[in-house]
């Protein structure tokens, strides 16, 4: 089914797979060593925007199902590293990338405004790092690659977040909470690792998951696969994993928020579909067990709780962080479906919704920018004063709930048609029941932003600059322009979950 | 499966037992401490179990350390460790130093903003936050901060 693309890297083309981590790894550095502050976000800017064209490109050439397998240095694996492109994680390096490069452009007044000027050069340095943990985390096809990535992208990720105490500093002890937490998830991770290590004596994911499917299921691998998926369960925040995530996304600077929101959980679930089916087989009892029993009731509980607390929240940035761990319900739903159609409508969701919420968090940053903070009451009567915000606020609430016409309605109405596929009519209602919740806790910000008259002692303001403007709208309009133009999300996602579910037939009903 | 516990298969996996008890205390810690700095220690403690195990999977028995002779004469007989294991695992040292001087890094700023590193007073401070917040933003709202 797959044609493999092996060749001895002759060109510059050929090397697309690693360039797309080293340009940004090289550029993080060169910002410190360079040490001009004048000088530092021109060089992020440049690195990720170069970083964006790569995974573009990149996804051109395996849009059609094909896999490039690049050789770390020319050793061949098993033995060498791997870097292996597929639709599934071009995909992901596009929307990791491209979300990378509008907030980065939005971040130059949104960090100058919350950060102090000292800081500023090694605040672009960590988010390359961060930037090039998430990449590397996407393209790498051996296992122990990803958890250095992915301690490289958490690392880079605490410093950023800690960032938010010139503001508020309780960022500080949200930063460390999530340390914690994330290096004990990253820590099962590597266990996890260990063990498959054990049980098949090979790190490229592709060698394990032909190992195990020779020698099937045994306990090794059993508690590797547990091990696995509550170290990236911690990462992703599933949803009793969650705790780290509001404090984390409330106190973070606003451009942070809106990169990290956008991405990072997604690359976490992108590790998760990789594991669950690629190298451990989805057909295994245990596994399919794991999904229905334990990911597919939790999904569900975050879509409801979640949204619940959502609706009581009076800061608008810790409501839409608790809405991300609802969001995160949905796409762990479509992936414990385990039905093609599930799979597409939960990578679907996931660029749509990272889209959705780079949208919403940088609206946040721009009202914080303006009037210095995201309490409702703050914020009221803000549609009159900031016009062109509030409406790209607006727009991204709607995709949030899903109206017809948004990026946000395609996902769900995919998802709800895989759990009816299944029969699975319940679930099918209870995603369009979470859905009003969210109409709740969007309707309250639209209350506050157009309803509401301006508190009698705000001061007037205006809109943001322009430079945060742009990228802001470029998120909005992408919410859009997804939501009808659907080849790209939709064909890219089946295709994506098609090469992860490797054309088998699931029997998972 | 009781029968697998023979006294060899316990004796024999010492290292794997050890892994075990040193993972859950490490984790225990972490969990049951509420000063910063001892969490910390109980997160080393953690992160060090897993180099145990990664370095026990390397080992072979008899086998020596994977160092080829300096005449690079290899005696196929030889039976060495495997050095894979061992090498994944100083990434994973690396990993864990930079881990740990990021959170002492962090303890420090809490220490200077909270003027407190144990859980229950940073709490006390950050619940008056909230209450002050919730004051001057939630009431009107009708809901909390």
């Amino acid at each position: 089914m797959t044609s493999e693309v092996t060749q001895t890297a002759v060109t510059l083309a050929d090397h697309l797979p690693v360039l797309q981590i080293l340009v940004p790894f090289v550029a993080g550095p060169l910002t410190v060593l360079i040490g001009s502050r004048a000088l530092a976000w021109p060089i992020a800017f440049a690195a990720s925007a170069i970083a964006t064209v790569i995974a573009f490109l990149l996804l051109m050439q395996v849009i059609d199902g094909s896999v490039i397998s690049y050789h770390l240095g020319g050793w061949a694996p098993p033995l060498g590293i791997e870097y292996r492109v597929d639709a599934a994680n071009a995909f992901v390096l596009l929307l990791v990338s491209g979300i990378s490069t509008v907030v980065l452009a939005y971040a130059r007044a949104s960090v100058a405004a919350e950060i102090p000027k000292k800081q500023h050069t090694l605040f672009y340095t960590a988010y390359l790092l961060c930037l090039t943990g998430m990449l590397g985390v996407a393209v790498t096809g051996d296992a122990f690659n990803v958890f250095v990535f992915l301690e490289i992208s958490s690392l880079a990720t605490y410093v950023l977040i800690a960032q938010g105490s010139y503001r508020d500093k309780r960022a500080l002890t949200a930063a460390f909470d999530y340390l914690i937490m994330g290096t004990i998830g990253a820590t099962f991770f590597v266990i996890g690792i260990g063990l498959l290590y054990m049980a098949t004596g090979t790190l490229n994911m592709a060698d394990i998951a032909e190992r195990i499917a020779d020698q099937g299921s045994n306990r090794t691998v059993r508690t590797a696969f547990a091990f696995i998926i509550v170290g990236v369960g911690l990462k992703v925040a599933i949803y009793p994993l969650h705790l780290w995530l509001p404090n984390a996304y409330t106190f973070a600077p606003s451009a942070v928020t809106s990169f990290l929101a956008a991405t990072a959980t997604k690359v976490a679930i992108y590790v998760l579909l990789r594991f669950i089916f690629t190298v451990f087989q989805p057909g295994f009892a245990f596994e399919i067990n794991t999904l229905v029993v334990i990911i597919i009731p939790f999904a569900i509980l975050a879509m409801f709780a979640a949204s619940f607390i959502a609706i009581f929240q009076t800061d608008l940035k810790r409501m839409l962080a608790y809405s991300s761990i609802a969001q995160i319900g949905y796409i762990l739903l479509g992936i414990g479906l385990l039905t093609e159609t599930g799979v597409t409508a939960a990578v679907a969701h996931l660029f749509n919704h990272g889209i959705t919420k780079a949208t919403l968090f940088m609206g946040v940053g721009a009202y914080v920018y303006r009037v210095n903070g995201s309490f409702y009451d703050r914020l009221e009567g803000m549609g009159r004063q900031m016009p062109w915000t509030s409406a790209a606020v607006v727009i991204g609430g709607l995709s949030l709930i899903g109206i017809p016409g948004t990026a946000g309605f395609v996902s769900k109405w995919m998802l709800v048609q895989a759990a009816l596929e299944l029969g699975w009519w319940p679930i099918a209602l209870l995603i369009v029941a979470s859905s009003l919740l969210a109409v709740v806790y969007v309707w309250r910000v639209i209350e506050v932003l157009y309803l509401k008259p301006p508190a009698a002692d705000a001061v007037h303001v205006t809109d943001v600059p322009l430079s945060m403007l742009v990228p802001l709208w470029v998120m909005a309009f992408a919410s859009i322009y997804f939501g009808f133009d659907t080849n790209l999300t939709l064909g890219a996602s089946s295709v994506a979950a098609n090469g992860l579910l490797g054309g088998s037939v699931l029997a998972a009903q | 499966m009781l029968e697998e516990f023979t006294w060899a298969f316990i004796v024999g996996h010492i290292n794997y037992w050890l892994f075990i008890v040193l993972m859950m205390t490490g984790l225990y810690i972490v969990v049951a401490r509420s000063n910063l700095v001892k969490k910390l220690v109980g997160l080393n403690i953690f992160q060090v179990s897993v180099f145990m195990l990664y370095i026990s999977m390397g080992k072979i028995t008899g086998g020596t350390a994977p160092i080829f002779p300096i005449d690079m004469k290899v005696d196929p007989d030889v039976i060495y460790s495997n050095p894979l294991p061992h090498v994944l695992i100083l990434t994973a040292i690396v990993v864990g130093i930079a881990t740990t001087s990021l959170a002492l890094a962090l303890i420090v700023r809490i220490r200077e903003e909270y003027n407190t590193i144990d859980e229950a007073g940073i709490f006390e401070v950050e619940s008056a936050i909230a209450r002050a917040e919730n004051n001057i933003h939630g009431e009107a709202m009708g809901g909390r901060a």
